[in-house]
């Protein structure tokens, strides 16, 4: 199996995502460019962290316009593995790929720190090494990152099982206070009805390693290399 | 429209400046476009999509906007 990761004008946490699945899990990837119209042969598609297009207009905006959207989004439809990280997540729930939408953080702060979110779907490509309910530590780094959805949209959302992530305390308590952003219910993560796309705002490829205070993030790597070697002996 | 925290500082902050009597403010984009169109209707349709595909997000945001004849 292949990663490929979408470099964006803007994006700046492709170097990331490149370097842990290169260097930490041994596993083979490449850059693809925006201006591409092919994923080429890669089964599991990175949309990075970063500042795509400055964020003009809004996060993502922008981007979900680019040549290699198209590619995207025919690879979703063919129920294709593909991780929107941070401003990825923004041009996942842009372009219509992910329900909902990423807005300003409610206290108008960027912020940039440690925090914990809890496994609430571990079902999905990129979650079955988790177990249900794991609290994972991860940075956050982003000034849009509050999530929203109608109340109607949020009904199926839950129904669906679509929640993936939840900001919580170290001990998996939901609470406002561990809660970074205002994001309704402290969603942090969510799926598509399919499962095959998800979005989240904490950085798993920057959780890779002690060095950087956390290993976390590798669970969902791991999660997506499992769910492919199962399939390969299918 | 329930998310607007900047229109929330804001009101916040005419409060703290004496202006009790400001009881909601919200905080919007204001954009402006020039376009060619061969009459009214036509760039009111142009307009309409140009919104509901990028400039707004439906989610979150809603949009009006007034069309003006540019002199020639």
């Amino acid at each position: 199996m292949k990663f490929g990761v979408i470099v964006f004008p803007g994006s700046n946490c492709d170097l990331d995502a490149y370097y842990l699945i290169r260097d930490i899990l041994r596993e083979p990837v490449e850059y693809i460019h925006y201006n591409e119209e092919s994923i080429k042969q890669c089964d599991v598609i990175i949309l990075p962290g970063g500042f795509t297009y400055g964020d003009y207009l809004r996060s993502g905006a922008i981007a979900r316009f680019s040549p290699i959207m198209s590619a995207v989004t025919d690879f979703a439809g063919r129920g294709g593995a593909i991780l929107g990280i941070c401003n990825g997540f923004q041009v996942l729930t842009e372009s219509g790929l992910l329900p909902g939408a990423l807005y300003r953080n409610n206290h108008l702060q960027f912020r940039c720190e440690q925090v914990f979110v809890r496994v609430e779907n571990n079902s999905l490509p990129f979650t079955r090494s988790a177990s249900l309910g794991k609290v994972l530590e991860m940075p956050v780094a982003h000034g849009d990152g509050s999530y929203y959805a109608p109340p109607e949209l949020l009904y199926v959302m839950e129904k669906n099982n679509q929640i993936v992530f939840r900001y919580t305390d170290a001990d998996g308590n939901v609470t406002p206070a561990a809660n970074p952003n205002g994001s309704i219910e402290n969603i942090a993560g969510v799926c598509n009805s399919r499962g095959n796309v998800i979005g989240m705002m904490p950085h798993p490829e920057r959780a890779g390693e002690k060095l950087l205070g956390s290993r976390h993030g590798l669970i969902i790597f791991k999660s997506i290399i499992s769910y492919f070697q199962n399939r390969e002996v299918v | 429209m329930v998310l607007d925290p900047q229109g929330a500082a804001v009101k916040n902050s005419l409060k703290a400046l004496g202006y009790e009597d400001v009881s909601q403010v919200r905080v919007g984009k204001y954009i402006e476009l020039t376009i060619e169109a061969p009459g009214r209707e036509d760039a009111s349709a142009r307009v309409d999509e140009m919104s509901r595909r990028l400039l707004s997000n439906p989610v979150i945001e809603d949009f009006s906007y007034t069309l003006e004849e540019a002199g020639v």
